[in-house]
């Protein structure tokens, strides 16, 4: 299954971001086997509207569930809309300690 | 001839001295005011009237989901976010829509069509026998005040003497208020915050090519870094308003000041006189 984490940067070592819509990278991780791609988010600075234009990134990359701080009320119309399952991480520190608390299944649905 | 009336820092008494300026050339000649700062209107305050009040819409798609053969190109378009196509669905979020129709353009399948959808309003009064006030007015939660402004900008095409008030800040109100304007009035106060988003605006002003002049409005005297910015950009500080209870008082009942104090009139006079020498490129 293919999970999102947003993020500053484009590896497991970079800080996450709270933000969905204008994360810098999206890092999205196959929870089978660990491997991940990042993809920067050309929205990341857009002027409006960048939730749904976001989230329309993770439903090309078929990823079924989000890991971010703070998802906003249009983008998670889209996500829900779209069956991707949300989880709230704001324990700050690199991506790899966000992909430890949802493999160790901590994180809380929002 | 028209004229802007803008500011940078909010509170600065934009809507102050176009009320005033407003009020004392109407008594020598037809005056269109206008109250450009739909998210907030205020200048109906100082004339009250009975008005004519028509809705004001914007086109907006709908989508027929039973033609649409859910390709994807519409979302694809859409530079604002406001349509997103899953594999059996459109979502379509209006508030986001800036009502291009581009969308529309792009689909194969005529699935596309446009409907009004109403964003606010403009009033029309006739406060004084030569003052026709329009005042447009954005709905509650809308976010786009733009198509707003145009519609009351437009009910004036043709007017001989225009005054915009426009709304504070830099961002596309102010702009879309200033557009097609001949000067700019920019109204500061003698504060940091009131020379901070100055500068702000004169660059603004300066872009989109107005000639503009300064008022400093409740001044405590202390005004020698705006003037001293006014002189490093070669601007004129056309009029200064003291810091004055009175004038204070005068306005929060709603009263126009140069009615009250009708001395005050010769001093909005001389602004005018001021604006149009800027106007003509005399200075």
């Amino acid at each position: 299954m293919k999970v999102c984490f947003t993020s500053k940067g484009a590896t497991l070592d970079t800080p996450t971001e709270e933000r969905f819509g204008r994360a810098p990278y999206f890092i999205i991780v196959e929870s089978e086997n660990g491997s991940f791609e990042a993809i920067p988010n050309p929205y990341a600075d857009g002027s409006g509207g960048v939730g749904p234009k976001a989230a329309q990134i993770l439903i090309a990359h078929n990823v079924k569930a989000l890991i971010s701080g703070q998802v906003g009320g249009n983008a998670r119309e889209v996500l829900d809309a779209a069956g991707i399952a949300m989880y709230t991480y704001t324990g700050g520190g690199p991506v790899k300690a966000a992909v430890d608390k949802f493999t160790e299944n901590t994180l809380i649905r929002s | 001839m028209k004229l802007a009336i803008a500011s940078g820092k909010g509170g600065t008494g934009k809507t102050m001295v176009a009320a005033n300026l407003a009020f004392t050339l109407s008594r020598a000649g037809q005056v269109t005011l206008i109250d450009c700062d739909v998210e907030e209107p205020n200048l109906h305050l100082f004339f009250p009237k009975t008005a004519t009040i028509t809705g004001i819409t914007v086109p907006v798609p709908v989508i027929d989901e039973n033609t649409c053969q859910h390709c994807g190109l519409c979302g694809e378009f859409c530079q604002y976010g406001a349509i997103t196509v899953l594999s059996n669905r459109v979502l379509f979020f209006p508030e986001l829509c800036h009502s291009c129709g581009g969308c529309m353009l792009v689909c194969l399948n005529d699935a596309i069509h446009e409907e009004p959808k109403r964003i606010g309003t403009v009033a029309i009064s006739t406060p004084l026998p030569h003052l026709k006030l329009i005042s447009g007015m954005l709905d509650t939660g809308n976010p786009h005040a733009v198509p707003v402004i145009r519609s009351a900008k437009k009910l004036a095409a043709g007017n001989p003497l225009v005054i915009c008030d426009s709304a504070p800040g830099t961002s596309c109100p102010v702009v879309e208020a200033l557009d097609g304007c001949d000067i700019c009035i920019l109204v500061t106060e003698s504060t940091p915050f009131g020379l901070h988003d100055l500068r702000l605006a004169v660059d603004v002003a300066d872009r989109l090519g107005i000639p503009t002049g300064i008022v400093i409005n409740r001044s405590d005297g202390k005004d020698q870094e705006i003037i001293d910015f006014c002189r490093v950009q070669d601007l004129e500080v056309m009029m200064t308003i003291p810091f004055d209870r009175e004038i204070a008082a005068i306005q929060s009942r709603g009263n126009i000041l140069c009615q009250v104090q009708p001395t005050w009139q010769n001093e909005f006079t001389g602004l005018f006189m001021k604006c149009r020498d800027l106007c003509k490129g005399i200075k």
